[in-house]
């Protein structure tokens, strides 16, 4: 028979997370630290408005592009909150979670051999993502020294003649780090200079601490070089709802439109529905959200302290990225022998890239005593290497 | 300070001071101190814990009174309130705005015994003019936690 599968494909390597989950997931009394999604139910006024849709029967699809009504909701939100302006008509397009909006934006920008400058350590699908549209990926791997922030000079090294999108995937998964408004008015500089484009994924946009986020989108004449991604699992604590939008120039997002209409059709509608609600009444649940985000986060960065564990700290998302160097051992036989010794899941930096090693990722996205519990194990676990 | 600390205990009442002052990113001395000062000034007036009752082999039953009174000169309600919360039957008073005055909720072994301490304490006082009992079928919800919920975790393990 023919080998049935495209070389492409089978050249991706599988996500580095695989694997480890594969080990979790067969000890059941194991803690894990290592889940990327809220540990929150969905605000029940959003489940709630999911399920009203349900019985008045929007059941149907709804235009490919999204429902004009949440499309208009997301705009006012986007200036309400971040200063960047897009137009909910021709500008916004409802996708299935951030991923599909990564996706398409993509496909729908790159030609054979156009480079993306993809910072790493980062979210796990911009590599195959970049690679699946035929662009070549181009890692800029980032610095412990600078926070994992991304700097001028080390963009400005990595572009060549090919380079034609820069993903900025701020607030960081899995380092937690932000861009502070100076830092990326230092970014866009050379986004204009070299003509770039930006896709910035602001999926974690509403959780910082301490510090608004601030979006690329809203510095001077970024509007058209940007390609904003985001979407309602984060914020929301909708993960399984499966829905992200993606606000781009109007010549980016009909593309985008298309691409998504022939595999997609449209986001799901009852999702659609809910977010509407997220979208209009959603302010005070996130902050609820976030409160308790950032007590976990100085919870989990006074522990480390006393524990003499090195961890920069981070002010977005729900993740610490503490360096593990001083054990001498890679990140990845580190997590394991804590998962075998304590039973406590944490993710090795190399997942995110190879720069992540000698870190790992820990979520808090847990409950207080669950981090207490877990930090407890490997605070057990470390002592044996003192 | 203290509207951090009181959120979260108001939440989590087992929470050490060194817990809450990592959790707030305050100084471990300075959030005790703040405690003992609130305990003192009868900001936080007690720690108790939420049980579901019905889960042990205790029966109890829970009724809520509503209580007309008339307001005496001078003493406005506060007298009656104080006279009615003097009973350690009694777990909750509340004054009530609309129909009726108070709202009082009390605590029993059996449905015998809490309407026998509404007929024989709470009806005789002199400025009550009328009761109706309401006893608890069920308890579904009580300060913020659901008591019925069993919801299992269903996140994966690990996820990007």
């Amino acid at each position: 028979m023919r080998d049935p599968l495209s070389k492409k494909v089978i050249d991706i390597k599988p996500s580095g997370i695989r694997k480890f989950f594969d080990v979790v997931s067969e000890m059941p009394d194991a803690i894990s630290l290592g889940v990327g999604e809220p540990d929150f139910d969905t605000p029940w006024h959003i489940r709630d408005e999911g399920i009203y849709a349900l019985e008045k029967g929007k059941t149907f699809y709804t235009s490919n592009a999204g429902l004009m009504e949440l499309r208009k909701e997301i705009c006012k939100y986007y200036t309400r909150k971040f200063q960047a302006t897009y137009d909910p008509v021709h500008e916004c397009v409802i996708t299935v979670g951030g991923s599909e909006g990564i996706d398409i934006a993509l496909r729908a920008m790159l030609d054979p051999g156009d480079e993306v400058i993809i910072p790493e350590p980062c979210y796990v699908s911009y590599v195959p993502c970049v690679e699946l549209a035929d662009g070549v990926p181009v890692i800029i791997q980032l610095k412990a020294e600078n926070e994992f922030r991304l700097t001028a000079e080390e963009l400005e090294a990595a572009i060549t003649d090919k380079t034609k999108i820069v993903i900025l995937p701020f607030p960081n998964n899995p380092t937690g780090a932000i861009m502070t408004r100076a830092d990326l008015e230092k970014i866009a500089e050379v986004i204009r200079k070299h003509d770039l484009y930006v896709m910035s994924d602001e999926i974690y946009a509403e959780l910082t601490y301490g510090q608004k986020h601030v979006s690329i989108a809203s510095l001077p004449d970024m509007h058209d070089r940007t390609i904003v991604i985001n979407g309602f699992s984060k914020a929301y604590a909708m993960t399984g709802w499966r829905l992200g939008y993606a606000l781009a120039p109007r010549i980016i997002c009909e593309q985008m439109t298309k691409i998504h209409q022939f595999a997609i059709m449209c986001a799901p509608t009852n999702s659609q529905y809910a977010a509407v609600d997220a979208v209009r009444y959603g302010d005070k649940d996130i902050e609820k959200m976030v409160r308790a985000y950032d007590q976990r986060r100085h919870f989990l960065m006074q522990t480390f302290q006393e524990m003499g564990i090195e961890c920069f700290e981070p002010f977005g998302a729900f993740y610490v990225f503490p360096c593990i160097k001083k054990y001498g051992m890679k990140s990845e036989e580190f997590a394991e022998k804590l998962l075998y010794q304590e039973k406590v899941a944490v993710v090795p930096g190399t997942a995110f890239g190879d720069c992540g090693e000698g870190y790992l990722r820990i979520s808090y996205a847990y409950s207080i005593e669950e981090l207490k519990e877990a930090l407890g194990r490997i605070k057990h676990f470390i002592a044996q290497f003192e | 300070m203290r509207t951090k600390i009181l959120n979260l205990i108001e939440e989590d009442c087992k929470l050490t001071a060194k817990d809450i002052a990592a959790m707030i990113g305050e100084d471990e001395a300075a959030v005790a101190a703040e405690l003992a000062a609130m305990e003192k000034e009868h900001v936080i007036c007690g720690y108790t814990s939420i049980i579901d009752w019905d889960k042990t082999d205790n029966e109890f039953v829970t009724a809520l009174i509503e209580l007309r009174v008339t307001p005496q000169r001078g003493e406005g309600f506060d007298k009656i309130a104080e006279r009615i919360s003097n009973y350690p039957e009694v777990d909750t008073v509340y004054l009530m705005s609309g129909a009726y005055d108070f709202a009082v909720i009390i605590k029993g072994k059996t449905m015998k015994e809490v309407s026998l301490f509404v007929s024989s304490k709470l009806a005789p006082m002199e400025a009550v003019v009328g009761t109706a009992t309401h006893f608890v079928l069920k308890k579904y919800k009580e300060h913020g936690v659901k008591l019925t919920n069993n919801s299992k975790v269903e996140r994966l393990a690990v996820m990007p």
